[in-house]
């Protein structure tokens, strides 16, 4: 598998430059915003690879909380299905399908049941033990970065669109800083936590941090805010050449983001056994560990001993 | 609507923003690989 590595990010690099090539210069000039909405290539991909992160971080938490008991564990597996079941029954049934937003399909909806389910169960089957919480922290690391990307380009988008940085008390912008604020305090509570508990304080955190994450998609479904009202799904339209650009953006940022996690996921995984090393080194010898060695230096990465 | 600037602005942001991202994590695993060469130096004298 190490083997892979440098051949994906020479591949990653490629459709990166060619999804960057596709933002540019094939897909059509905005005939509001001129060339400035091609931000959303950048801003969008980065909103949903994040969403999608501190989604598998959730189901990674969930994991971890239920696993300490076998018991909790069986009745949480039967809960996903119980929810996977209804969720792909639901949309269909008619007096379910009238709440549905204007413009959300009942497919989307039975899809999504259907994902959700197998990713919490492909996560729980390759990423046992210690590993759910190794792939929680990672996803929530690289989440926290390309969050931060959406909040750093939207505004940069808004200043010349809406004539403002920011607006506050709109109910998008603020519930996706609230976000951010949520798992950056999940990582430095993993950071600066010294408690044998933290571990599973961060999974609860991380379950909680997880509820805002519908708010924020849905927020312009629901409500009328600064922030545009959906343009793909939810009533709204987008040409199809931007849209068949968006998707490839998003694609290449996914790839992106799988390299990158890989890459945190084995950084993890070194620093634990360091750790481990360490702390066998020091009971071995009564002197304590070598100098120099102190896994704590790398930063937000500590976890409980 | 001259807003090009604004443009350029959030892609290099956003470039900036991985390769920082990456740069840390590149400095974490150097210092850690030497770390475990340390302990493993301690182990065998």
């Amino acid at each position: 598998m190490k083997k892979a590595f440098p051949i994906l990010a020479v591949l990653t690099a490629l459709f990166l430059a060619y999804a960057f090539y596709q933002a540019l210069w094939v897909a059509p000039t905005d005939a509001l915003q001129g060339d400035v909405y091609r931000i959303i290539y950048y801003h969008v991909p980065s909103a949903w690879t994040a969403f999608l992160l501190f989604f598998i971080n959730f189901l990674a938490s969930v994991q971890y909380l239920v696993g300490a008991k076998c018991s909790t564990q069986r009745a949480a597996n039967w809960v996903v299905i119980a929810i996977g079941i209804a969720g792909f029954i639901a949309p269909f049934i008619p007096q379910v399908r009238q709440l549905l937003p204007t413009g959300m399909y009942p497919s989307s909806v039975t899809t999504t049941a259907l994902i959700i389910t197998a990713l919490y169960f492909l996560i729980g089957k390759y990423f046992p033990g210690q590993s759910l919480d190794v792939l929680a922290v990672t996803a929530a690391e690289v989440g926290v970065v390309f969050c931060s990307i959406v909040l750093v380009t939207g505004p940069i988008w808004a200043r010349p669109v809406w004539g403002i940085w920011w607006a506050p008390g709109d109910i998008r912008l603020t519930s996706t800083l609230v976000l951010w604020l949520i798992y950056v305090s999940y990582l430095v509570l993993r950071r600066f936590s010294d408690s044998a508990q933290t571990q599973k304080l961060a999974a609860v955190l991380a379950v909680f941090g997880a509820l805002d994450v519908p708010l924020v998609y849905f927020s312009i479904w629901f409500f009328r805010t600064q922030h545009p009202q959906p343009v793909i799904g939810g009533g709204g339209s987008i040409d199809p050449r931007m849209l068949h650009v968006l998707l490839i953006n998003w694609m290449a940022f996914l790839c992106f983001a799988f390299l990158v996690c890989w890459s945190r996921y084995r950084l993890e995984k070194l620093r634990r056994e360091v750790e481990e090393t360490e702390a066998l080194e020091s009971l071995l010898d009564p002197a304590g560990p070598p100098a120099a060695s102190s896994a704590a230096k790398v930063p937000f990465s500590r976890g409980p001993k | 609507m001259n807003s090009i600037k604004f443009l350029y602005a959030a892609y290099i942001a956003t470039w900036l923003i991985h390769s920082l991202y990456v740069g840390s994590l590149i400095g974490r695993y150097r210092r850690l690989r030497q770390q475990k060469k340390e302990l493993e130096r301690g182990q065998s004298r």
